[in-house]
């Protein structure tokens, strides 16, 4: 018996190329399954730019083309001169701006405390923080909206700024905990030998290699907020973020301005997983749990 | 649990310190107030805003959101979406994540196609898909030129085929969540599993029913837990697409809080979201107990 004879159950000098085949045929048809998984996902969004891009007769012919034929940015255009548009985009940006930092600067010293330390109520606490994540944001807004009528607040950036906190900052402190779990405690500790105070080392040391993984989470924060828009449409009423502004404005619009404002609302996804994307699995991966 | 923590760092407490506060609990203190006071206190108020009227305890407004007519379909309607839609986008995002792991080319686009909608809002979703579904969108313009009937997909009487437009816009949004979960979950296994039951002769079922679900079982656990606690809160989806034709209980909510200015009946509804939220976590914190206890990290 040779070494090189691998096959004892081939005598015969033809090779099977029937299993070779099988498994080439198997690759071919998972690669066309991924293809049309991929063409589900991304049809629509061409569908929906098509829309937004296209003249406003050509949005009345019927059947309508599938073809870039007649871009314009005529309908984008309306769109975004159309009343509260450009100010809700501002609304928009200011409130998950300012979600990302007041739930960072509450959040990530938790993260950090959850992460390193260990303290008596670590448990409950850790068990609060997944039942927030349960908390649906309907049954929050509408009592806040009482509250923040009593306090001058409602109606204004603020008052979604905090509601949105609340939503965020339960996914804020257990992704930076995790992120924190990352960084390797020898290191922080050698810098406490080398002489440094216990701010400086998590300054100067931890918070370097713990940025990355921090901005993910801010992004995260970021998306959240940029697309909630049952709370910010029941706390406002002239200070509407962008989907909250869409959204009260559906029954009484033109489907070229309904089309342009979902578009409006998608690139801005687009745009943030592009910037995500390594992220993502060991973000929701590390957090969720 | 949450967050395995390393053990502790070994704090030189000098008896000199007179400080008896710990860190920790300095650094924890600010997020605890916050949410005691943005999470805790609504949800307290929501609870009186539904049971109290102007002289104490009363369930008129429980009556008023029960004898709405469209709170039972509301009611139908999100349960029936929630039991199609959860199974389907499974089944789905696992088929998904296998093929992702079996390599194929370009995987890393595809990856970051499917994860696309991760980011985007329902209200986006439904917008994207009612420029497909309206009586003159791409859908019936496909079909026209096919030379078929253009059917109308989004009219009022027509509640299966509105039901269907929900479904297929919501699965096509929101499977990326449990996609994104479920690759996590597989990056988390070692192969040698799999490529051990591979050398004893199992098929790629029997591979996938005795090896991979069960060890997946965690990460499946939470997608469904977070997947159905946030499908009861869909609802702009159906705003876009169909107005007030498929109501769904959170644009009941809605519709009480902003067309009829009645807060109390809203936050009636909101406990019914809230109850069912909770119901459905412990009923599948239950169901899959045995091994999602040790599994989880």
């Amino acid at each position: 018996m040779t070494t090189t004879q691998t096959k004892p159950l081939a005598p015969q000098p033809e090779v099977d190329t029937a299993p070779l085949k099988r498994l080439r045929r198997d690759r071919a048809l998972l690669q066309a399954a991924c293809i049309v998984i991929s063409l589900f996902m991304l049809v629509p969004i061409y569908l929906i730019s098509l829309a937004a891009l296209s003249t406003r007769e050509s949005l009345n012919d019927f059947p309508l083309s599938l073809l870039p034929t007649n871009l314009s940015f005529e309908t984008l255009g309306a769109f975004l001169g159309s009343t509260g548009i450009l100010g809700a985009f501002g609304n928009s940006l200011i409130v998950g701006i300012g979600t990302l930092l007041i739930s960072a600067l509450i959040g990530i010293p938790a993260g950090y405390a959850l992460a390193r330390f260990a303290f008596p109520a670590k448990e409950p606490y850790q068990l609060f923080l997944l039942f927030t994540r349960a908390l649906p944001i309907v049954v929050l807004s509408v009592p806040l909206a009482r509250l923040f009528l009593t306090v001058d607040l409602y109606d204004t950036t603020y008052a979604v700024i905090l509601l949105h906190t609340a939503l965020a900052l339960p996914t804020t402190i257990l992704i930076s905990a995790s992120v924190f779990l990352s960084v390797p405690i020898d290191v922080e500790e050698a810098a406490r030998v080398f002489g440094c105070t216990p701010a400086g080392a998590f300054l100067k040391v931890v918070m370097p290699m713990a940025l990355p993984g921090l901005a993910a989470a801010s992004i995260f924060t970021f998306v959240m907020s940029w697309n909630e828009v049952l709370g910010a449409s029941i706390l406002t009423l002239d200070h509407r973020t962008l989907p909250a502004q869409v959204l009260t404005s559906l029954a009484d619009s033109p489907l070229a301005y309904r089309f342009a404002g979902g578009f409006a609302l998608v690139i801005p996804s687009i745009i943030f997983i592009a910037f995500m994307r390594r992220y993502l699995t060991n973000m929701w991966g590390s957090t969720i749990r | 649990m949450t967050v395995d923590s390393p053990p502790a760092p070994v704090q030189l407490d000098t008896p000199a310190r007179p400080r008896r506060i710990p860190p920790a609990v300095l650094l924890i203190a600010p997020s605890i107030v916050f949410m005691a006071l943005l999470l805790g206190w609504p949800v307290i108020q929501g609870v009186l805003q539904a049971f109290r009227g102007d002289e104490g305890f009363t369930l008129d407004y429980i009556t008023r959101m029960v004898e709405d007519p469209y709170f039972w379909p509301a009611v139908r309607n999100t349960l029936l979406l929630i039991a199609v839609m959860i199974p389907l986008q499974f089944v789905f995002a696992i088929t998904m994540a296998l093929l992702l792991r079996s390599n194929p080319r370009l995987n890393k686009v595809h990856f970051f196609v499917w994860a696309i909608p991760l980011a985007l809002s329902d209200l986006a979703a439904g917008l994207v898909w009612l420029s497909i579904f309206n009586d003159r969108g791409y859908l019936n313009s496909v079909l026209t030129s096919l030379g078929l009937d253009s059917i109308p997909w989004l009219a009022y009487d027509n509640p299966a085929t509105l039901f269907l437009c929900v479904l297929v816009a919501e699965v096509w949004r929101s499977t990326s969540l449990v996609l994104v979960i479920v690759v996590s979950g597989l990056q988390g296994i070692p192969k040698d599993y799999d490529e051990a039951a591979q050398v004893f002769g199992a098929t790629f079922w029997q591979r996938l029913r005795h090896v991979t679900l069960p060890l997946l079982k965690p990460s499946l656990q939470v997608a469904l837990i977070l997947r159905t606690i946030l499908a009861f809160q869909t609802f702009a989806v159906a705003q876009a697409l169909t107005g007030q034709n498929f109501p769904l209980v959170v644009g009941e909510t809605y519709r009480w809080y902003t067309a009829l200015q009645n807060p109390n009946v809203a936050a009636a509804l909101a406990l019914v979201i809230l109850v069912a939220s909770m119901l459905i976590s412990v009923f599948y914190l239950r169901a899959l107990r045995d091994k999602g206890q040790e599994g989880t990290r």
